[in-house]
C-alpha cells in the first residue's frame, strides 16, 4: 500500500533536487553558487538527527516499557542515522572545501562532534553484537544510547556556542536566517528539511517492518 | 540510614582497595613509568600546547585504567549479595563517589610526577588544580557507569576503551581548553564559563549515571 506521506516525500526531494539548482540566490562572498548547497547539507543533517532523537525516544520507551519491539526501533533508527551521516559528511567536505579551502578541519567544533558522533554509534553496534542475550542486550544497549546521546547534544549543541567555530551561528558568525536566508531560498529550504526527515522515516518504516518479520520468523 | 548505607560502601571499597594492595601500587607504577616514559622521549617540551596535550592524553590513559576497573571485580555471586542488600542508587553512588576520591588523588599524584620529570609551565595554579579536581571527578562517573556497561558485556577490555572514549571526548576538550587558560594565566572572566560547564557537566554525568544503573543492576 502506498502511502501519501511517502508521495509527499519523494516529491519534495525531487523538487528541491531539481529547483535548489535553479532557483535565484543571493550573490554573496566566498559562498557564490556553493549557498547552494543549503538545500542539501542541511536537511540532510537534520535527518540525521531526527532519527538519532527518534532512536533514544525508543530506548527510553524501551527502558519504561520493556517491549523488544522498541529496542528493536531503537537499533533500526540509530543505523539510519549513521547511514544518512555519510551523504551529510560528503556534502559538508565538498562545501568546506570550496569556502574554506579544506576538506576538514579540526579547528571546527561541529566537524569534531559529527566525528565523535559516528564513533559513539560505531560503539553502540559493536555493544549490541557484543551480547548474546536478546533482552539483556536490549537494555545494555538502551542505557548506553541514552547516555552516549546527552553527552553528544552537549557536544554538538553547547561547546559550539562557547567557542570559535566556522559553521554560522556560532562565536560570532551571522546565523544564516539573519539575513541570508532570502524568501527564494525558504521556499526550498523549509520543503527540502521536511522531504529528508520524511525520506528517514521511510527508510525507517522499511528497515523496521524487515527486522520484526525476521524476528517472527526466528521466533517460529 | 541510607547516608549511612553510603559510607559504609565506600569504607568496603576503600578496604578492599588497600587490602589487596598490589592494585593500588600497580598504578603508582603505571604512572610513573608512563611520565618517565614521556619524560625521555620528549625530552624538553617548549611549547605549551604539548605540555598540555600530552597531560591530558596521560591522564585520560590513567582514568581508564583506573575507574574502568571498578565493575572488572564484580562476580556472579557478589552481584547477587549486593542485589540483595542494596539500593541501585547508593551501589553506583557508592562507586562514583569512591572513583572520584581516587582519581583526584591520582591525578594529583600524576601532575606531581609530571612538573618533576617534564617540568611544570602552569602560570595560575589555583585554576589548574580546580580544573584537575572537577575533571577527575566527572571522568570517574563517565567511566563508572561505562564500566558498569562493559562488565555486563562479557568484561573485555577493549569494549570499555571504544565505549568510552567518544564519550569522554567533551569532557576532555573542555578540560584541556580551561587547563590550556590556566597555563597562560589569563583572567578568571575569560576562564570561568568553561569552569561552570565543567561543574555542569559533574552534576549531569552523576545525575545520568544514578538514574539509568537501576536499568543495568538486574540480570
Amino acid at each position: 500500500m502506498i502511502k501519501w506521506w511517502k508521495i509527499t516525500a519523494a516529491l519534495l526531494i525531487l523538487y528541491t533536487l531539481v529547483w535548489g539548482m535553479l532557483t535565484p540566490v543571493p550573490h554573496l562572498n566566498i559562498l557564490y553558487e556553493t549557498i547552494r548547497n543549503l538545500f542539501y547539507h542541511v536537511p540532510i543533517w537534520f535527518a540525521m538527527l531526527f532519527q538519532m532523537g527518534l532512536s533514544v525516544v525508543f530506548a527510553i520507551k524501551h527502558l519504561s516499557k520493556n517491549d523488544i519491539q522498541s529496542d528493536m526501533i531503537s537499533n533500526q533508527a540509530a543505523q539510519t542515522g549513521l547511514f544518512f551521516a555519510l551523504p551529510g559528511l560528503l556534502t559538508g567536505c565538498m562545501w568546506a572545501k570550496f569556502t574554506w579551502g579544506t576538506w576538514w578541519t579540526f579547528e571546527d567544533p561541529k566537524l569534531n562532534g559529527v566525528a565523535i558522533a559516528v564513533l559513539i554509534y560505531l560503539a553502540y553496534f559493536i555493544l549490541r553484537s557484543s551480547i548474546d542475550d536478546e533482552q539483556k542486550r536490549a537494555r545494555i544497549a538502551a542505557v548506553y544510547n541514552i547516555f552516549a546521546f546527552v553527552m553528544m547534544f552537549v557536544f554538538i549543541m553547547i561547546l559550539p556556542r562557547l567557542t570559535d567555530s566556522l559553521h554560522p551561528g556560532n562565536g560570532g558568525n551571522p546565523a544564516f536566517g539573519k539575513y541570508d536566508l532570502d524568501n527564494n531560498m525558504r521556499l526550498v529550504f523549509y520543503p527540502a528539511v521536511i522531504g529528508w526527515v520524511l525520506l528517514s522515516l521511510w527508510i525507517l518504516d522499511i528497515k523496521k517492518r524487515l527486522t520484526f518479520l525476521t524476528h517472527a520468523k526466528n521466533e517460529a | 540510614m541510607t547516608t549511612q548505607l553510603l559510607s559504609q560502601l565506600i569504607k568496603k571499597e576503600f578496604l578492599l582497595e588497600f587490602r589487596q594492595k598490589s592494585t593500588l601500587a600497580g598504578i603508582l607504577v603505571y604512572i610513573v613509568a608512563t611520565v618517565f616514559i614521556s619524560a625521555l622521549c620528549f625530552k624538553k617540551i617548549i611549547h605549551p600546547t604539548v605540555w598540555n596535550a600530552l597531560f591530558w592524553t596521560i591522564f585520560m590513559f590513567i582514568a581508564v585504567n583506573v575507574s574502568g576497573k571498578s565493575f572488572m571485580q564484580e562476580t556472579k555471586g557478589k552481584g547477587l549479595y549486593n542485589y540483595l542488600y542494596y539500593h541501585p542508587r547508593q551501589f553506583i553512588l557508592s562507586k562514583i563517589i569512591y572513583n572520584m576520591l581516587l582519581m583526584t588523588l591520582l591525578s594529583l599524584l600524576t601532575f606531581f610526577f609530571y612538573s618533576w620529570f617534564v617540568g611544570s609551565m602552569v602560570q595560575d595554579m589555583g585554576m589548574f588544580l580546580l580544573a584537575l579536581v572537577f575533571s577527575s571527578s566527572a571522568f570517574s562517573g563517565v567511566l563508572s557507569l561505562m564500566s558498569a556497561i562493559a562488565s555486563k558485556a562479557n568484561n573485555n577490555i577493549s569494549l570499555m576503551a571504544i565505549l568510552s572514549f567518544p564519550v569522554l571526548m567533551p569532557l576532555l576538550l573542555v578540560s584541556v581548553k580551561l587547563s590550556k587558560h590556566a597555563m597562560d594565566g589569563l583572567a578568571w572572566s575569560v576562564s570561568y564559563k568553561y569552569l561552570l560547564i565543567l561543574i555542569m557537566l559533574n552534576f549531569v554525568v552523576v545525575a545520568l549515571a544514578t538514574l539509568l544503573f537501576s536499568y543495568l543492576w538486574k540480570e
